[in-house]
């Protein structure tokens, strides 16, 4: 580009020269937010989807669903818990290891984060449970009225 | 009777707005030029009449008068004073209040003290705010009136959100409006040039002081958000990428461009139309940001109550101002003439690279926080996260790093590399070295060994700019650049380390029980029921020692629980040391497994090496900003105080 500085070119070329480097530049990072955005966005899933058609091992995903009364177990580590998901139509295991939420209890709604293992375990590496009356998961709004009825005989 | 007061303080305020906003545009004709003479008054009552209204909500949080259907919404009888009174903005109509009072008494100042450009656009200016102004009039009238009464009254409230009952949650809304707002003087003050085609270096000096006030603010205001996350969410991290926190980052790269190409329009009367551009977008992005957390149309720890009516009255706002904006942008970019002329490989140069990347990273956040929105569009529903944001971020920021390190050794208007290569060699050979440093202790992930080896090389270049020049006669405004820079450093230096070094450790011990993180010995002496004004807690008492012989100090991590609303937070313990942070959480007692007889509590415990840096480095940013800010100011004192002078003498002399 040291020949802009040799040449002397006119200022309407030179704005013309900014406005297609500032454009190429901007559809450039738009076109590589695009393809990073397919490749990396997490998919919320839940349970009987995710037992139906499951992600790839290793691909960051979400799973919702309500915690399966009586699955809840810790680790003798003190800080695994073990605990399955269901929504009605499947259940899928899932691993945790971490400090709960409070208002995380069986027979609450739950939004894990994490990937699926290999052997059919949701491996979490954050939970996040209905905290707040005016915080919902937004994907657990979605989640049939009778669910979200128990929810709230749950958590009140 | 106070609330009552405060309703009509704010219609009147309305009312003003309207007049500003007529009076301001037939003011620019012929026929209306006596009503301009009416715009700076009403816009210094409309200021003080929002501002009236302001201090009715706060009164009757104060007081906790629960007859108004927001205090017995948000708020409790049995709250700390202070968090009572922040109370009046933790919430979607107080905050939307304190958002149009802080726009009105911005309005009222930039009348008040802005004598410098053609009176016609700053009639233009006052006209574009009272514009904007009144949307969020009628929006806070119409959609969410904050003064609306209850009846019958309750007993009591419903309390505050207790992880906004934090003082730093409590000054951090107000610090990150006040930036907010400050870009929409901006916006006005583009608007204002574009309508009257004043577009050149006293424009941009004029706008200047604002735009780096407002940029302050949003610089504060993060940092003390990211440091409220790190340590009131418990969770470790102090940068999520959660739509509200993005939602804050956008205007604010949009501000950092929009100062820099500022300074070119101001010093080289170049950028002109670009410069404009940017005054509309940043504006642009804190409406986009406030949509985000108002409409609660995105998940977020931040969102308050999901309301579609305020989504789309808030959709319909942004969509007229800044279409149009845009459209007016479109109409009269056109008549905005060529600016002066400059090689690639020179000041301005090295700004339009700045500006480029910034305005692409601004991109790539605002792509990702809204993809989520068009896939549920779509019928998928995603998340986005740090392994999108991380690398597409670093992929223009590295590059506009490395030329922050040359842009400001450069000349304006034209310069050659070899002028000041030779100044560059310390820094690349740090770089070089730190880069080898890193890999020899390994371990490090790509991204976080840039950025050290990068933060060491600028932290050097940052400083070159003082070289050989008299440090007691150096402008202000340079000190500014350099500390700014230097803590760009900083920040960076922090933020590498903290993701390449930390070390984690979750367990759960007994009492006596010692665990090891990092260089750090930490043993649980106690655990023990303790009080506040609204909750109960289990305080854990740790006893940390760095090292074998360090000195034992005690940290004292809580697992609180509030009772209005029931809600538990972890209140984390920080131990802060010279070279980092070593951080505690305490959870929950742990089910006793197998006849066990003493309990164990669950701890988590991070060693986080030069983590503080992290905001010690966005204050330094701040710092420099407003160093830049008094520099600025006080020159333009200086000049009116002299023009001042000399018009006297001319008096005097009778001239």
């Amino acid at each position: 580009m040291a020949t802009v500085a040799k040449s002397p070119i006119k200022a309407k070329h030179q704005r013309l020269v900014l406005l297609i480097v500032a454009l190429v530049v901007l559809i450039g990072a738009a076109l590589l937010a695009a393809w990073a955005l397919r490749n990396q966005a997490s998919y919320f899933y839940v349970p009987s989807e995710i037992v139906a058609r499951p992600p790839e091992p290793g691909r960051a995903v979400r799973l919702g669903g309500m915690v399966e009364k009586g699955s809840l177990k810790t680790a003798a580590d003190g800080v695994t818990i073990n605990f399955a998901v269901q929504d009605g139509k499947a259940r899928v295991p899932v691993t945790f290891k971490g400090i709960v939420p409070s208002l995380f209890v069986e027979g609450s709604g739950v939004v894990a984060e994490g990937k699926m293992g290999t052997d059919g375990t949701f491996v979490a590496d954050n939970l996040l449970a209905k905290h707040d009356e005016n915080y919902v998961p937004r994907e657990m709004q979605d989640m049939s009225r009778e669910q979200a009825q128990k929810v709230m005989q749950e958590t009140k | 009777m106070i609330a009552e007061l405060g309703l009509a303080a704010l219609w009147l305020a309305a009312a003003l707005a309207a007049l500003q906003l007529v009076s301001g545009a037939l003011g620019l004709t012929e026929r209306g030029a006596v009503l301009g003479g009416a715009v700076r008054p009403v816009a210094v009552v409309q200021g003080g009449l929002a501002l009236l209204a302001f201090a009715c909500l706060i009164y009757v949080f104060s007081v906790t008068d629960l007859s108004v259907k927001l205090v017995a919404l948000n708020s409790h009888s049995m709250k700390p004073l202070v968090f009572k009174i922040a109370g009046a903005w933790g919430n979607h109509e107080g905050s939307m209040l304190l958002w149009v009072t802080v726009m009105g008494l911005g309005g009222a100042f930039v009348a008040l003290v802005e004598k410098r450009l053609p009176e016609r656009t700053m009639l233009a200016t006052l006209a574009g705010q009272a514009f904007v102004s009144l949307g969020f009039y009628a929006f806070l009238l119409f959609a969410s009136n904050p003064f609306e009464r209850l009846s019958p009254v309750p007993m009591e409230g419903n309390g505050l959100n207790p992880l906004l009952q934090d003082l730093g949650l409590a000054f951090h809304p107000p610090t990150l409006y006040l930036g907010y707002v400050g870009l929409s003087i901006a916006f006005s003050f583009a608007i204002g040039a574009l309508v009257t085609r004043e577009v050149g270096p006293a424009f941009a000096k004029a706008m200047r002081p604002w735009v780096l006030g407002a940029w302050i603010f949003l610089t504060v205001g993060i940092t003390a958000g990211s440091y409220w996350a790190y340590y009131e969410l418990g969770w470790g991290g102090w940068w999520f990428w959660d739509p509200v926190e993005n939602a804050s980052l956008m205007p604010w790269l949009a501000a950092t461009a929009l100062l820099h190409s500022c300074g070119v329009l101001a010093a080289r009367n170049a950028l002109r139309a670009w410069t404009i551009m940017l005054g509309v977008v940043a504006f642009s992005m804190s409406m986009i940001g406030t949509f985000l957390v108002r409409s609660g149309i995105l998940t977020s720890v931040h969102a308050f109550a999901v309301d579609p009516q305020r989504g789309t009255f808030i959709l319909a706002l942004l969509a007229i101002y800044i279409g149009g904006a845009l459209v007016l942008f479109g109409l009269r970019a056109a008549t905005v003439t060529e600016g002066e002329r400059f090689a690639f490989v020179s000041r301005e140069g090295a700004l339009v690279v700045n500006n480029v990347m910034l305005s692409a990273i601004l991109g790539i956040v605002l792509f990702g926080t809204l993809y989520p929105l068009f896939a549920e569009a779509m019928g998928a529903k995603v998340s986005v996260g740090p392994p999108y944001f991380n690398p597409m971020s670093a992929l223009f920021a590295v590059p506009m790093l490395v030329v922050l390190m040359v842009g400001p050794l450069l000349r304006w208007r034209r310069d050659k590399f070899g002028r000041v290569g030779r100044e560059l060699v310390i820094p690349a050979m740090l770089i070089v070295a730190a880069g080898i440093c890193v890999l020899v202790l390994g371990g490090v992930a790509l991204l976080p060994w840039i950025g050290l080896a990068l933060s060491v090389g600028l932290g050097w270049a940052s400083l070159l700019p003082l070289k050989g020049r008299n440090l007691r006669r150096t402008p202000l405004p340079i000190w500014g650049m350099v500390v700014a820079h230097f803590g760009i450093a900083v920040a960076l230096f922090g933020m590498s380390s903290e993701s390449a070094f930390s070390v984690e450790k979750l367990v759960a011990v007994r009492m006596g029980e010692v665990t090891q993180v990092g260089p750090w010995g930490v043993k649980l002496d106690t655990v023990e029921p303790v009080a506040g004004p609204n909750w109960t807690a289990m305080e854990a008492r740790l006893l940390v020692r760095y090292g074998i012989d360090g000195k034992v100090t005690r940290m004292l991590p809580q697992s609180r629980s509030f009772w209005a609303p029931p809600q538990q937070t972890s209140e984390s313990a920080l131990l802060t040391r010279w070279n980092g942070q070593l951080y505690a959480v305490l959870g929950g007692e742990a089910p006793k497994v197998d006849g066990e007889k003493q309990s164990r509590w669950q701890l988590r415990l991070w060693w986080k090496p030069f983590a503080p840096l992290i905001w010690i480095g966005g204050l330094l940013i701040a710092l420099g900003g407003l160093l830049a800010l008094l520099g600025r100011v006080a020159a333009d004192v200086r000049r009116i105080v002299a023009k001042d002078k000399i018009a006297y003498r001319r008096e005097k002399q009778g001239r």
